[in-house]
């Protein structure tokens, strides 16, 4: 691991974060957010862990441990909510549910 | 303790007449009349055994007082204290709530006890307002009169003129006064934190913040603060916006409480705060009040001759007078002060006469729009004569108390502020031509449709003639009034003119 | 006991009052006339006594103080010389009789209780203006009469017309009103009371003469006295007022209420001689108001119109007296003026029931035989008010005011008097010409109903017009003592020329009108109807136009700024307030839109924004 400079690791967290971001603005299924939402966790779980390694901290794991878990509760309530919205919609466009004013 | 029982009494009478209504719908009416009779004959009693000669130097200037701790950690009391003045005016509370009952007695139909519930509502926090001396407390009571008076302008209101719904006009109301209740509770926190960094000790007595020693600049902005939040309740121009809807939409009961009391809680915030807690930048403030007074005695008349809503022309002229008072405020004057007194009661009286009579039209005629009425004088007997009476005295005819109360702020105005004095003169004309301007429209002229109406009855008779009767009694020998009084206003005078002479002393100096 | 009496005499006609005011419609018409006619009269038998019991010193009695603040100490209270009683007597005198009067004449009439309530309560304030011993409370009294002249000009109040000519008369004479209050002001500053034997006191003390707070005070009084008593330029109110019942006119517009601007300046004589400019002022306003109306008079066709500007004509006589200095002049015309003027308004009243409400000259004619009362009162009023000489009671009080102006020097003062004299000769002429003599004009004039009650018509009338011959002039009983001296009193003008000068302006007056309206009236027909002639017709039966002046300076203005500021718009500003706060609410709403992805791209859009940000800050501080 210690071949890998700390910058590539933080590069590619923050592309994976970007490419989140840019999924997140411009999908327009309720899937595709969700899955561009992992990814933006998971790309700041990566920074958390290439962070602990490069100062050999072991906060930087126990803080990856907690976003696995919060991605995790997430993903189960973000698909609850999904089945329902496709239930009353009968479609996972997002914009369609725009009239709840959200 | 009795000061305390004087605010509970219409509590608890609310609280009652809620209640009541499950047994009868008459019952209500019955037990709010009782409570504000028990209110005036407390406070008449008090009047005839108390003694009100000014006090010596070491004796207390209250006839009562009643203090005990409510959150002794911000040194918050419940502090009640009664002189002359407020004495006066929590009577006068109790005869314009009787009245406010009792002219009721058959506008309101619909939600009775509730409708009790509020007039007491309001009657509770006017007294706490005239007795309150822990300024914590007067703005707590300050507010409580707010809410229940706008369930009065909502529920029970009628949208007389187009575009206005009784809603808005209850809203207007709302945020107006709560607005400038605002502005009051921010300089009232500030005077008290100035004085808890100067002295150490955290209190919202006013005694004690009467000798607060605030730095000028500041204390400028903190007299302010008090002062719009009274100028809007007064109201003066421009902050009237709130009073012709409200005055328009409200039921009769409404309208007397607004203009018969509310509006004095107005005044006698200036007489009893804004002035003695801030008397050198009330002096240097005191050419401004005294245009606004003007501006608001020339606005109002002009705006009252415009109206066609008989109510809304009652409103306006309130403005106008309530100008007079403010003058006579910032006059510095004991005269002057003393006739701002009268022509509060004065007021209290003759606009409660005018609301109740368009009230009782408004009954026979079901409308308030004077292009419909004319020709009255004819058509009902009796209650002409009494609008002759009480627009005599909306017009400041002697013998009348509105009389004896503009001519003593304007003789003892003149010496002080003769141009002043010259100008408010001329509104003595307008008083005129708005007053007039009432009975030509709705009792002369031709006839607009055909058929006697209804006279008063024994109620609506017995009303008239007390208010008749005390204008009167007022207007000829307003003595035991001014005896009153005196011992309260002197002193405020007599602050005015020392902050003057120190005035012109620093002047010297520099 | 004159006290008591006087007491009395003004407390009956508030009882009257009273009683008539809260009797509702129980006590009928013949209960209310009763009352009202019965209170005026104990009134006048109560000033009978007091008059007997008068001892000849001044008297005062405080019921109580009114206030009593610092220095502030107006009192209730009433002071008797010999001025106010003999105002009381013509008050309650000839008030009674018009009151008795109005018994016959307002028989009939819907609201009797209301009109006798207003009638006493006018007696008995103006009763109070002339006892009163402080400038309050003659101010109370002054208001008073003010207001139930209001309320009787608009009797008939189903008339629009008539309302407006109350609502007229009020504010015309409140703005006077409002100058008197301001005098007031400055008195009690200036000397510290309002005791009006005290200010006479104090003012010379405290004032010099010709100063110009004295000045200023007395033109402040002379402000009132003019509204009150129709004289130039507050005089439009008094025509208009004729809109009231004929008795009205005659009690409040013609004997009373009119004069007490002239009662007022009396009273008040020492303050206005210590500004003599404004005294003379007095009298150069009653000689223009004198001619202005004199001439007013000769072109109007209502016969109580024609009486309306011949008693603002008198007035202004009275003030040429008080304007040089001849108050006692001024109170002896104001006496006989108040017999023959009511003389002559009672007589119109006779006419004008008689003709069935008609009172438009044209209309009328040919009436002497059918109503010969009401002919003989015209005849008798008509003599006094040109001042017949030697037999009329007005030419004994006019001769004396001539003769002071003449004692005086001012000669101008005396040349429109002597004009005016002519003037008045013409009108009454062409008065009584048009309503009694020629052809009847219309069916009323000629079918009339002549009042035959002996007693309520017949009798105020007889007394009236024995008092308005020399027998009036005789009952006065002179008030010089109490003035300081009038210029006669020091001059050696011969009074006999200008007696002779008077009674040939009077003679030259009777026979220019009999020549004109009798020999050329054809001629004048012709005149009066085209071109120039037309238009001075026009001119003088406006009266000279004061009427248009008021409209378009006061009251179209007035009119304009109501108009204008009617939906009150510094209530709109404070609405300003309230559309801002709809304006964002509208904005921030549209943001609301409810899509995820908006909230989101704004969200990194702000993220962006502080970093930027951020960077940017703290790499300047680097």
């Amino acid at each position: 691991m210690n071949g890998i400079p700390m910058e590539h690791g933080l590069m590619l967290a923050a592309i994976l974060f970007a490419l989140g971001l840019a999924g997140l603005m411009l999908r327009r299924s309720m899937l595709f957010i969700l899955m561009s939402l992992e990814i933006m966790l998971n790309a700041a779980g990566l920074a958390f862990i290439v962070g602990s390694t490069a100062w050999n901290q072991p906060d930087g794991q126990a803080m990856f441990l907690l976003v696995i878990t919060l991605a995790a509760a997430e993903a189960s309530v973000g698909l609850a909510l999904m089945i329902q919205l496709y239930q009353r919609f009968h479609s996972l466009k997002l914009d369609n549910v725009s009239r709840m004013r959200g | 303790m009795i000061l305390l029982w004087l605010i509970l009494i219409p509590f608890f009478g609310s609280l009652l007449c809620w209640q009541a209504e499950r047994w009868n719908q008459q019952a209500p009416r019955w037990i709010a009349l009782g409570t504000m009779l028990l209110v005036l004959v407390t406070s008449l009693v008090l009047w005839v055994g108390g003694d009100f000669s000014p006090p010596g130097v070491s004796e207390s200037p209250w006839l009562l007082e009643w203090r005990v701790p409510w959150i002794p950690r911000f040194g918050i009391e419940i502090h009640l204290a009664m002189d002359g003045l407020s004495l006066i005016l929590v009577a006068l509370a109790g005869l314009l709530g009787a009245l406010a009952v009792l002219c009721s007695w058959n506008e309101i139909v619909q939600r009775v006890g509730f409708f009790h519930l509020n007039l007491l509502f309001i009657m509770s926090g006017v007294v706490g307002v005239f007795l309150a001396l822990d300024l914590f407390l007067f703005f707590l009571f300050w507010e409580a009169m707010l809410v229940p008076m706008y369930f009065l302008i909502a529920l029970w209101g009628h949208s007389g003129s187009p575009g206005q719904t009784r809603i808005r006009a209850a809203t207007r109301f709302f945020i107006y006064t709560q607005a400038s209740g605002l502005l009051m509770l921010v300089a009232i926190l500030a005077l008290v934190f100035v004085n808890y960094s100067n002295t150490g000790v955290m209190t919202f007595s006013y005694n004690a913040l009467l000798d607060a020693d605030v730095p000028d600049g500041l204390a400028f902005w903190l007299m302010l603060g008090f002062f719009i939040a009274f100028a809007v309740k007064l109201p003066v121009v421009p902050l009237h916006g709130w009073l012709p809807d409200a005055h328009a939409q409200a039921p009769t009961a409404g309208s007397v409480d607004l203009a018969g009391i509310l509006l004095k809680t107005a005044a006698y915030g200036i007489l009893r705060f804004a002035i003695p807690l801030f008397p050198e930048q009330s002096q240097a403030f005191a050419p401004v009040a005294m245009t606004l007074g003007l501006v608001g005695i020339f606005y109002g008349a002009i705006l009252a001759c415009g109206q066609q809503d008989i109510k809304r022309l009652i409103a306006y002229t309130s403005i106008s007078h309530m100008g007079f008072v403010l003058i006579a405020l910032y006059s510095g004057s004991e005269l002057a002060m003393q006739g701002a007194i009268v022509i509060m009661v004065a007021h209290a009286f003759s606009s409660a006469g005018l609301f109740i009579l368009s009230g009782q039209l408004y009954e026979r005629v079901k409308t308030r729009d004077m292009r419909q009425m004319g020709g009255l004088w004819g058509r009902i007997p009796t209650l002409p004569g009494f609008t002759m009476f009480f627009v005599a005295a909306s017009l400041g005819m002697p013998a009348t108390a509105n009389f004896i109360g503009e001519f003593m702020v304007l003789f003892g105005t003149f010496p002080s502020a003769p141009v002043v004095v010259v100008i408010a003169s001329g509104g003595l004309v307008l008083a005129a031509i708005y007053s007039l301007l009432l009975m030509q429209r709705v009792h002369f002229g031709r006839e607009t449709s055909q058929g006697q109406l209804a006279g008063p009855d024994a109620r609506e008779y017995a009303m008239m003639l007390l208010l008749l009767g005390l204008t009167l009694a007022v207007g000829l020998n307003p003595q035991p009034l001014l005896d009153t009084t005196s011992s309260m206003v002197q002193p405020v005078a007599a602050l005015f003119s020392d902050s003057a002479g120190l005035a012109v002393q620093a002047e010297e100096v520099d | 006991m004159m006290t008591a009496a006087t007491i009395l005499s003004f407390l009956l006609p508030l009882a009257g009052t009273v009683m008539l005011a809260f009797s509702g419609e129980r006590l009928g018409p013949r209960g209310s006339t009763f009352i009202g006619v019965g209170s005026v009269g104990l009134a006048a038998l109560a000033t009978a006594w007091a008059l007997l019991a008068y001892s000849g010193a001044s008297q005062g009695v405080t019921l109580w103080t009114w206030v009593a603040v610092g220095d502030f100490q107006p009192t209730m209270g009433l002071t008797v010389d010999r001025l106010s009683l003999l105002m009381m007597a013509v008050i309650t005198g000839v008030g009674f009789l018009i009151h008795l009067f109005a018994a016959w004449y307002m028989a009939g009439e819907a609201g009797i209780t209301r009109f006798y309530a207003w009638m006493n309560l006018f007696v008995f304030s103006m009763l109070t203006l002339v006892l009163a011993d402080n400038l309050l409370l003659l101010f109370l009294g002054w208001e008073g009469v003010g207001l139930c002249s209001y309320g009787l000009i608009g009797y008939y109040y189903q008339h629009e017309a008539n309302n407006w000519a109350a609502f007229k008369a009020f504010i015309v004479t409140r703005i006077g009103d409002v100058f008197l209050a301001l005098g007031m002001f400055l008195i009690f500053v200036e000397l510290g009371t309002l005791d009006i034997g005290q200010v006479l006191e104090q003012a010379p003390r405290v004032w010099a003469e010709g100063s110009t707070t004295a000045n200023i005070a007395a033109l402040l009084i002379l402000g009132g006295a003019l509204g009150k008593s129709a004289q130039v330029p507050l005089h439009t109110w008094l025509p208009d007022a004729m809109a009231g019942p004929t008795p009205v006119s005659a009690l409040i517009h013609a004997a009373t209420m009119v004069t007490a601007g002239v009662y007022l300046i009396a009273r008040l004589n020492g303050l206005f001689l210590l500004a003599p400019d404004v005294l003379l002022l007095v009298g150069v306003i009653g000689a223009v108001s004198l001619l202005l109306a004199a001439f007013a008079a000769l072109a109007q066709t209502d016969i109580k119109r024609v009486l309306a500007y011949s008693t603002m004509s008198q007035i202004g006589y009275m003030f040429v007296a008080l304007g040089v200095g001849a108050f006692d002049a001024a109170i002896f015309h104001l006496t006989t003026h108040a017999f023959f003027k009511a003389l002559l308004f009672l007589s119109a009243g006779s006419v004008i029931i008689s003709c069935h409400h008609e009172q438009e000259m044209d209309k009328l004619g040919g009436l002497w035989r059918k109503l010969p009362v009401a002919y003989a009162g015209f005849i008798v009023g008509g003599a006094a008010l040109v001042a017949l000489p030697l037999i009329s009671a007005g030419f004994f009080s006019k001769d004396e005011i001539l003769w002071q102006a003449m004692a005086a020097d001012q000669t101008g003062l005396l040349i429109a008097g002597l004009l005016g004299a002519v003037l008045t000769g013409l009108y009454t002429v062409r008065l009584i010409l048009g309503t009694f003599h020629g052809e009847p004009g219309s069916d009323h004039a000629r079918h009339p109903e002549p009042g035959r009650n002996p007693f309520t018509h017949h009798l105020p009338l007889i007394v009236l017009a024995v008092l308005s011959t020399f027998l009036g002039a005789w009952l006065y009983p002179g008030l010089g003592e109490l003035f300081p001296a009038a210029p006669g009193e020091t001059s050696d003008t011969s009074h006999t020329l200008l007696q002779v000068l008077a009674t040939g302006a009077v003679i030259a007056g009777l026979a220019l009108a009999g020549w004109l309206f009798v020999m050329r009236r054809q001629w004048l027909h012709s005149i009066a109807g085209k071109g120039a002639g037309a238009r001075c017709w026009a001119l003088l039966n406006r009266a000279w136009g004061f009427d248009a002046l008021f409209k378009w300076g006061l009251v179209r203005p007035w009119q304009w700024l109501v108009r204008g500021l009617r939906f009150d718009f510094i209530n709109r500003g404070m609405n300003l307030l309230a559309l801002i706060a709809r304006a964002g609410n509208a904005g921030l709403v549209r943001t609301q839109n409810g899509r995820v992805r908006t909230y989101a791209c704004v969200m990194v859009l702000g993220v962006t924004v502080i970093l930027i940000s951020l960077v940017l800050t703290s790499g300047g501080g680097r």
